[in-house]
């Protein structure tokens, strides 16, 4: 299992668990549940800078040796996330961003135009792209199509923890990209990032389902195996469903 | 002269520069990030690009989310 590495934008990375830091309750059961995940790649957002603010969040991953994977939330506009992400590539020294453009605070739905105009901005000025978009396969054709290192469709809205609620697209994504595909969003247990990677998916990204847990280190521990399960289950082919039963015992003489 | 950092007014000296801002309102200069006027300012531009009165200079930092 050594060589099935998920590389994106040319960068090996070595999970296919990626987590988010948000929710967590303090830095030190965050640092537990990152621990218990294995992930290799998390993300972090950008605000102004006040007197409450610390940097503790970047000096736990750096001091974890996680690769940090900035993103643009709480940007509604291409001019606000292309923005917010040259100021992460600025203040982190990475070209890797999660880009996120939401239509409204209520479903926190990516808004498709804005997304692909800031996608295509960021492409163009070197950036590694991961955009958050829509369970749309037409939407992550195009984003792929302008260069996006990767498509990150959500299973149901960010945080509501609704599972992939249309698992026929996620496949129908999986089938056509030619760049590693990632379940972004809606996970709410184990089953749920299993079930991502039996789809096709490529890794799996996450955060509330693990950070507002009742135990964010166990469940981080869960994902971690659950998504090593569906990656293995993907990968050994599973039986066709059958409408009638099928013996598994020698029948009777 | 009045500017405008992070959203709140700060009194700078005439021909101020971003770092003259960064240490007037005490953020440290790693780990954070610089616009003036929604443009980035690298780091090594920090102490010879000067404020103008009415400057919009925001300083980001990377915080816990996603």
């Amino acid at each position: 299992m050594g060589d099935d590495q998920l590389v994106i934008g040319g960068r090996k990375i070595g999970s296919r668990l990626i987590m988010g830091t948000g929710g967590a309750g303090n830095l030190e059961i965050l640092e537990r549940a990152l621990v218990a995940s294995a992930t290799a790649l998390t993300t972090v957002a950008m605000r102004r800078i006040d007197a409450t603010t610390g940097t503790g969040v970047l000096d736990l991953l750096r001091r974890l040796g996680i690769e940090i994977l900035p993103n643009t939330a709480g940007c509604r506009s291409a001019a606000e996330a292309v923005l917010t992400a040259r100021l992460a590539r600025e203040a982190l020294e990475t070209d890797l961003v999660k880009l996120e453009v939401v239509a409204d605070e209520r479903t926190l739905l990516p808004d498709p135009i804005e997304l692909l105009d800031a996608a295509e901005q960021l492409v163009d000025d070197g950036f590694t792209v991961l955009p958050y978009t829509n369970d749309d396969p037409v939407l992550a054709r195009r984003l792929e199509s302008v260069g996006c290192a990767a498509v990150m469709p959500l299973g149901s809205p960010i945080g509501t923890g609704l599972g992939i609620r249309n698992p026929h697209n996620i496949a129908m994504i999986v089938e056509q990209a030619g760049v590693p595909v990632v379940l972004d969003a809606g996970i709410g247990t184990a089953s749920e990032a299993a079930q991502a990677m039996e789809l096709g998916c490529d890794a799996v990204l996450l955060a509330t389902a693990v950070t507002r847990a009742g135990d964010p280190e166990r469940m981080a521990h869960a994902m971690r195996l659950a998504v090593e399960a569906g990656r293995a289950a993907h990968g050994a082919g599973r039986i066709p469903r059958r409408y009638w039963a099928q013996a598994s015992s020698p029948a009777v003489d | 002269m009045t500017v405008w950092i992070n959203g709140a007014e700060h009194e700078l000296g005439e021909g101020a520069s971003v770092l003259d801002a960064l240490d007037a309102m005490g953020a440290p200069h790693a780990g954070v990030a610089v616009a003036v006027d929604a443009e980035v300012v690298p780091r090594a531009a920090w102490a010879s690009t000067t404020l103008v009165a009415g400057s919009r200079v925001e300083v980001l930092t990377a915080v816990q989310g996603g």
